[in-house]
């Protein structure tokens, strides 16, 4: 999705001259009046959410525990919301990365029967054109048969609650599973045919030369890929009112520590900023400005690491 | 050092894994739709029709309020108002989405300075990455308060009292908001199709005497057409899906807009099925009502299936043009 950056170079011809149709200077005018636009509402939207932002942050909102209240001065902050928001991150990322990889993998270097990879790959278009929507309420009614309910809290007559971090983490790698897929299949097909030959020359097999040498050559390609879709599960909200419960505090599952709170409910800056709208129960737009700006804080920062790794991507000599 | 796998076992297995996509989608459609059924059987084709009578936010509150035995389940339903909805914003937001769109990549390909395009690129990335609750609260908090306050006068609200409150949050502001998310999408993927175009075919274009505009438009344009398909496409998935967003600024009224009611058309609230989905999440354990909700995802998931396909056809004929999308 990246914007090539490929200036070039326009010298003579430059401006609408008067010989110009005023047809043709009208399109021009147009022109410029989307793509100033576009940078003038972006320049507004972050503008507006920074300083909404610096004016309602305080730094306590960062440590305490949201508390439920209709006084605003007394909900306190979003402590658990920002937490939820990295371990569903991590949860996410750590189920799609091995996933998507491997799928490319087999994608580009093995691919056969053919007619199983066309399957494949449109497969994964499909998973990328899915309503995040319908994604959550899948995952409800897939993790609410009893087969599945280890995952999350089973009620009393063994009905199984089906949402948890790690219900709502798994359909979260299928938002992310695209970008990874997607970025290693273009780094796979970045490394020449001679690397892989001369891999094969010295002895190695086909499973080595995957290990050995293609997979850290795709390091930048695979890292760029996980951390667009990092971005996108830090983004997600839909999945996360549906599937994490978005309850305000964690409510872990009787368990053995870890595992007890990630079978239990809990919230993420996006579900938090969308319950603190005129929109939720909560109702306290302050709290909201100030999620919001941590959470497209946490986005930007995504990108711009996603933009960095980007450009460290190796050159191969063909 | 030896690989402890076999070249066999590692492609079986990442062949598996592979293969684990398709189980998904397969799982995702026989799930989905087994628990949409009886919802479609009952209502048979009405389902798609206007409610008979009363709105349809009357018929989920019936479904939601049905009673306990199975046998007196209630399932009567007209989606079309929320269906008319997800029209209303989609075609809306991708009509405006796409004129704009276009103007832009071009403008990034070929006209901006230097300074501009080097400031545009990370912008066109940051408005696509921007998450849609932060969209839908600045909808929700500055846009439909504005609507409401400014736009819409106090005789055009009692104009249509008899039907529907007119508050702000209206088919505009989502519409408006949706654009603004979808553009990004389909900037990016046109300005690299546009970057693609060989430069010797614009050139050869101006060395019949074309100006830049007119190279942009016949050759550059042209061959980018199934990029702008493609990006068309994705633009559209992504604006059918669009829940949250929609939920927070639509107005969450089952009210199909009546086109008959001039600019307060504009005005009047609607919800899309996407949000009638999040709008009623806490409802989905009541069995019937559940089963309606996952109806509406079953229609989602069969729009973006077809569209998908439309966007494939349609880009079958262009192949055989410049640069592929």
């Amino acid at each position: 999705m990246a914007v090539a950056a490929a200036p070039r170079e326009r010298a003579a011809l430059a401006e609408p001259s008067p010989s110009w149709r005023r047809g043709d200077k009208i399109a021009v005018g147009l022109c410029w009046a989307a793509g100033l636009l576009l940078c003038a509402l972006a320049a507004a939207i972050v503008l507006y959410m920074g300083y909404k932002g610096l004016s309602l942050l305080r730094p306590e909102l960062l440590w305490q525990r949201p508390q439920a209240s209709a006084d605003q001065s007394k909900t306190g902050g979003f402590l658990d919301p920002l937490i939820g928001t990295v371990v569903l991150t991590a949860l996410g990322t750590a189920i799609a990365l091995p996933l998507g990889v491997a799928t490319a993998i087999w994608l580009s270097e093995f691919a056969r029967p053919s007619w199983l990879a066309r399957a494949v790959e449109s497969g994964v278009e499909v998973i990328a054109g899915t309503p995040d929507i319908v994604l959550a309420i899948f995952g409800l009614v897939l993790f609410q048969q009893s087969f599945f309910a280890f995952l999350s809290l089973t009620a009393q007559g063994n009905a199984v609650f089906g949402r948890s971090f790690l219900t709502a983490g798994a359909m979260m790698a299928l938002v992310a599973l695209p970008f990874v897929v997607g970025s290693t299949r273009e780094a796979l097909q970045a490394v020449p045919r001679h690397v892989r030959e001369a891999s094969y020359a010295l002895g190695k097999t086909r499973a080595a030369t995957i290990r050995r040498v293609l997979l850290p050559a795709c390091r930048p390609g695979i890292a760029t890929g996980t951390v667009l879709g990092m971005g996108r599960i830090v983004g997600d909200t839909a999945i996360v009112v549906i599937l994490l419960g978005a309850s305000l505090q964690f409510s872990r599952v009787d368990g053995p520590p870890v595992m007890g709170d990630l079978r239990g409910t809990g919230s993420t800056l996006t579900s938090y900023v969308y319950n603190n709208s005129p929109a939720g129960e909560g109702n306290a737009p302050e709290k909201a400005y100030a999620a919001a700006f941590v959470l497209l804080l946490v986005v930007i920062g995504l990108n711009l690491a996603a933009g960095r790794l980007g450009r460290g991507r190796a050159k191969w000599k063909s | 050092m030896r690989s402890p796998w076999s070249d066999d076992r590692a492609e079986r297995v990442l062949g598996a894994v592979a293969s684990l996509v398709l189980i998904t989608i397969a799982g995702m459609v026989v799930f989905v739709f087994a628990k949409a059924w009886p919802s479609f059987a009952h209502n048979g084709l009405g389902w798609f029709g206007p409610p008979g009578h009363g709105s349809v936010d009357d018929q989920l509150t019936n479904i939601f309020n049905s009673p306990a035995d199975p046998r007196r389940y209630v399932y009567e339903l007209g989606a079309w108002p929320l269906l008319w909805g997800t029209l209303l914003t989609t075609v809306g937001a991708v009509a405006l989405g796409l004129a704009i769109s276009v103007l832009a990549a071009v403008f990034l390909v070929e006209f901006a300075p230097g300074p501009i395009r080097r400031v545009m690129q990370p912008v066109v990335r940051l408005l696509a990455a921007v998450p849609s609750v932060i969209y839908g609260l600045i909808g929700i908090l500055v846009l439909v308060p504005f609507v409401g306050n400014h736009l819409i006068s106090l005789e055009r609200k009692q104009s249509v009292l008899y039907v529907v409150q007119l508050s702000g949050s209206s088919l505009l502001v989502g519409v408006l908001i949706l654009t603004v998310m979808i553009v990004p999408i389909m900037v990016a993927i046109m300005a690299d199709a546009l970057y693609a175009v060989p430069r010797t075919w614009t050139e050869g274009a101006t060395a019949l005497g074309v100006n830049r505009w007119r190279a942009m438009w016949t050759v550059s344009l042209r061959a980018a057409r199934p990029a702008i398909i493609a990006a068309t496409v994705l633009a559209t998935a992504r604006a059918l899906g669009e829940a949250i967003m929609l939920s927070m600024v639509s107005g969450s009224q089952g009210f199909g807009p009546n086109p008959l009611d001039g600019l307060t058309f504009f005005l009047e609230p609607t919800r899309p099925l996407a949000a009638t989905i999040v709008d009623n999440a806490e409802g989905l354990s009541v069995k019937p009502f559940g089963q309606t909700i996952y109806a509406f995802a079953a229609v989602l998931l069969v729009s973006t299936f077809f569209l998908s396909l439309g966007g494939w056809a349609a880009k079958q004929p262009l192949k055989r043009y410049g640069t592929a999308g």
